[in-house]
């Protein structure tokens, strides 16, 4: 992949932007449903009644600072200073981890107030919405915990920051997805 | 030079060459076109005649959506799959495509994901439900067998096919072209594929989400298209169509694309007006995101969606006419030669302004409500895919077939096939506007005797087992051909593109030396430079690789979950693609 | 576009621009979370919100993927897919009669 190309632009990088635009139809597609259907589930529970602000607040922070750690271990890689590389790698991770943590949290909380995936038009939409940019979040967690070992293995250093860049771009697409979610789903109820 | 094995089962298992992953793609999708056909012949068998006997009605079910759906994706998809594979790395002057070992995975998906959905035809649970699957006929209540779980996971598997082959292909085209090859330079073929890999990658996410909740309706018991809950089937008709129109546009745009390379070349003449055909490609392409609704005209949306939609449908038809203008403007005063492969770009000519011209008259719904549902439908988008998108595809095979295997197929054979499919599909298909618009509807098993469409309807049977004899004699054609048709050589039609600058069949690494383009017409321009000095070092081809192939086993096994009802083969499933995900992301492969 | 000789991976912000967009973000968020919470706000509601977490998505996209200082053919490659799910979506708020936001 070290050949000179057409565009000047790294081909992985570049198939890797294609990606993150094709995603942005999958996105839209399940946030389209999920407006169209609000507020057309004939039974309860509703959004206003089961959204927990607090708790989603904590872990929309928990994403935010995950996004700077982020990028804070790419510059770490670019400088060749694998200790914080390996630092802010594990870190975002965690916070990946935690965010998943508070989603497992509100999902089995949903479900004891009566909100399951079949009760209403608002669980399905929602479950499947969140569930996927959850989904996302997984991958990205065992996407940066291989990397967090490469960089113990030694294998990882300035010279494939590549790797890292493009792991981030993933990392911050989903959190920008969150950002959208956010607002659309929890604070304009 | 490290190649790898070049004969042997394990050499195609492993391949990541894009001319044999090209081969691969040609040979699956010749046979899902042979599959598709046959349900085709039987259809048409069943309604040679009022009251046919032949098939049940269930049965009839199954083969029309089983006939839709393996034409569109099983067959054309792929068989433009193996054209962007054989010849656009080779237009572009390329070794291979970007990314070789995700190519090799697109064509595993696909071939495993056609496996999976024509697995049922063996438990007689077939698909049923239309190939545009509308809720609530296609939902648990009406559906309850698994033919339609093996619809949904088929089109879901092959999905990711699409999705990864587009990916690839875009950034082959934009990254790898050969020095001096401006877009502006770029081969149409290459343009519209790269036209339609973007509306690949953007409409496909969209019937995933579609069929990701007719999934979790008929697994999980959700309410996503059950109207007592709220749900709206009408969303699934929004979501498919918003695929399903630029889909349209993903099976044209390639057949576009070869008629705008054959048509300069037995004209010996460049494309008249190169620029503009590429920018009404790009447009046609923009464009067609905005008009998917006129499939639901008949919904009844209100006159403001209606009028938007009619409007934007209408006025698709003018980057599409720009671009039939200027192939016929590319034939004036050309040294016109009438070989088999410029018959079918003719014929694709002729045939596609026929079904743009009934496609533009239900563009208006008070005309569209008269239409929908009926024979005219079926008429007007085989005029487009068969008459447009087949005849493209045919004139591509007679034109590259002798760069893929070296030697000609015979012009003799490829008359008959051209006269026979020309003639037949006239036949078959001009008198279904007439059985449309005289009240026949369409996907009914039979027909009463009293509609006096018999005549009409035995006419069009007959037609369509004349396209089968055409076939024939291309089956018989690409056969004969491998052994004994004559030998081709670099640059059998004198043609202006890079493909034609190297040995038939190429060698594994396709250019010595990577051309440095100066024209859009290297060929003719430089009027045959000397031959290529050899490389200064030996060419690295790169070594297969079994990965692709295990983690695109991953797809099908998670998918055998649902119709299975064995909740540990996703695990399974998923555990064999991560681990062929690994071992591919770590396996020493320079490229 | 063609052959543009682009030095990539140079030229990335510091560690101080990202800490100050990260700032940035937060208020952001917490005035976010903040407005929920007050009544007089309720028919601004929407239009604030929404202009609040566009920004927040612009300002992770420029600063933290980049797309500020790196080739432009990335934030068309990017740009031209969102607008196309933007405008499906306002779509088909539109056809099932839902166009107000939060209304
Ligand atoms: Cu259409």
């Amino acid at each position: 992949m070290t050949h000179a190309t057409s565009m000047g632009l790294d081909s992985r990088k570049l198939a890797f932007w294609t990606f993150i635009g094709s995603e942005c139809l999958l996105f839209g597609s399940l946030i389209s449903t999920y407006l169209v259907y609000k507020g057309q589930s004939v039974v309860g529970p509703y959004p206003h009644e089961i959204l927990n602000i607090p708790v989603t607040s904590l872990s929309t922070f928990d994403l935010l600072a995950s996004s700077l750690w982020m990028v804070l271990a790419l510059a770490a890689v670019q400088r060749g200073d694998m200790k914080w590389a390996k630092i802010w790698l594990l870190g975002v991770a965690i916070g990946g981890l935690i965010f998943l943590g508070f989603q497992v949290y509100e999902f089995t909380s949903f479900v004891h107030e009566g909100l399951t995936l079949q009760r209403n038009l608002f669980g399905a939409s929602f479950f499947l919405l969140t569930g996927t940019h959850g989904a996302h979040v997984a991958v990205g967690v065992i996407w940066m915990l291989t990397l967090w070992v490469q960089a113990l293995r030694g294998r990882l250093g300035p010279q494939n920051a590549i790797t890292v860049e493009i792991a981030g771009l993933y990392w911050h697409f989903v959190d920008v997805v969150w950002i959208i979610i956010f607002t659309l789903v929890y604070l304009l109820q | 030079m490290s190649n790898p094995p070049s004969t042997g089962l394990r050499s195609w298992l492993t391949t990541t060459d894009h001319k044999r992953i090209g081969t691969l793609y040609f040979w699956t999708a010749f046979a899902f076109f042979l599959i598709g056909g046959l349900e085709a012949l039987i259809i048409r068998a069943q309604l040679a005649q009022p009251d046919g006997s032949l098939v049940s009605a269930d049965t009839y079910n199954q083969l029309f959506t089983m006939h839709g759906t393996t034409m569109v994706f099983l067959a054309l998809m792929p068989m433009t799959a193996a054209f962007f594979n054989w010849i656009v790395p080779l237009q572009i002057g390329a070794r291979d495509v970007v990314f070789p070992r995700l190519n090799a995975f697109s064509y595993w998906v696909f071939l495993l994901g056609g496996l999976f959905m024509n697995a049922s035809f063996l438990i007689g649970a077939a698909p049923d439900g239309g190939w545009f699957g509308y809720v609530n006929l296609t939902g648990p209540q009406y559906s309850p067998g698994l033919n339609i779980d093996f619809w949904v996971l088929g089109l879901q598997i092959l999905g990711v096919a699409s999705l990864a082959a587009g990916f690839n292909f875009i950034v082959t085209i934009l990254n790898l072209r050969a020095p001096g090859l401006t877009m502006m330079r770029l081969p149409v073929f290459s343009w519209m594929t790269l036209v339609t890999q973007f509306l690949v990658i953007t409409a496909f996410p969209v019937i995933t989400v579609a069929l990701v909740f007719l999934l979790f309706d008929r697994t999980f018991g959700t309410n996503f298209y059950v109207p007592a809950a709220g749900g709206d089937p009408v969303l699934w008709q929004h979501l498919f169509w918003i695929f399903g129109h630029p889909e349209v546009y993903i099976l044209i745009l390639p057949a576009m694309g070869i008629v705008s390379e054959v048509l300069p070349t037995f004209s010996r003449k460049p494309l008249f007006g190169y620029t503009v055909v590429v920018y009404s490609g790009v447009l046609i392409g923009f464009m067609g995101w905005g008009v998917w609704s006129h499939h639901m005209f008949s919904v009844g949306l209100g006159p403001i969606a209606d009028s938007f939609f009619a409007a934007a449908t209408m006025l698709i038809a003018i980057p599409t006419g720009v671009k039939i203008f200027n192939w016929i403007a590319t034939l004036w005063g050309g040294q016109i030669r009438f070989t088999t492969a410029m018959k079918f770009a003719v014929g694709f000519i002729a045939m596609f302004i026929i079904g743009g011209l009934s496609g533009v008259s239900h563009a208006s719904p008070p005309s569209d409500l008269q239409q929908t549902d009926t024979y005219y439908v079926v008429a007007h988008f085989h005029y487009v895919l068969f008459g447009g998108t087949v005849l493209g595809l045919f004139a591509g095979m007679y034109y590259w077939i002798p760069k893929m295997t070296g030697r000609l197929l015979s012009e003799r054979l490829g008359s008959w096939h051209f006269w026979l499919t020309f003639i037949g599909m006239n036949l078959t298909f001009f008198p279904m506007h007439f059985i449309g618009l005289l009240g026949m509807p369409r996907r009914i098993y039979t027909y009463a005797p009293e509609l006096g469409l018999g005549t009409m309807n035995l006419v069009s049977t007959i037609g369509a087992f004349v396209i089968g004899l055409g076939t024939l004699a291309l089956v018989i054609n690409v056969l004969w051909s491998r052994r004994h048709g004559e030998p081709a050589g670099p640059d059998p039609w004198g043609g202006a593109t890079l493909e034609w600058s190297i040995p038939s069949p190429p060698p594994p690494h396709n250019f010595d030396v990577i051309p440095t383009v100066t024209s859009r017409l290297p060929r003719w321009t430089t009027e045959h430079p000397a031959a290529p000095s050899a490389p200064g070092s030996a060419v690295h081809v790169p070594p297969g690789s079994w990965w692709p192939l295990v983690a695109a086993a991953g797809l099908p096994i998670m998918a055998s979950a649902v119709v299975t009802k064995l909740l540990a083969l996703v695990f399974l499933g998923a555990a064999v693609l991560v681990f062929g995900i690994y071992r591919w992301a770590y396996e020493p492969f320079e490229v | 576009m063609e052959s543009a000789t682009h030095t990539e991976g140079s030229g990335h912000p510091t560690a101080g621009t990202y800490l100050r967009v990260f700032a940035v973000l937060f208020v952001i968020t917490v005035v976010e979370v903040g407005v929920f919470y007050v009544p007089a706000f309720k028919p601004l509601l929407a239009p604030v919100l929404l202009t609040l977490s566009a920004a927040k998505f612009a300002l992770v996209v420029m600063f933290y993927m980049h797309l500020k200082q790196d080739s432009k053919f990335f934030t068309f490659v990017f740009g031209g897919p969102l607008l196309l799910a933007s405008a499906v979506m306002i779509g088909l708020l539109f056809l099932f009669g839902v166009f107000v936001l939060g209304g």
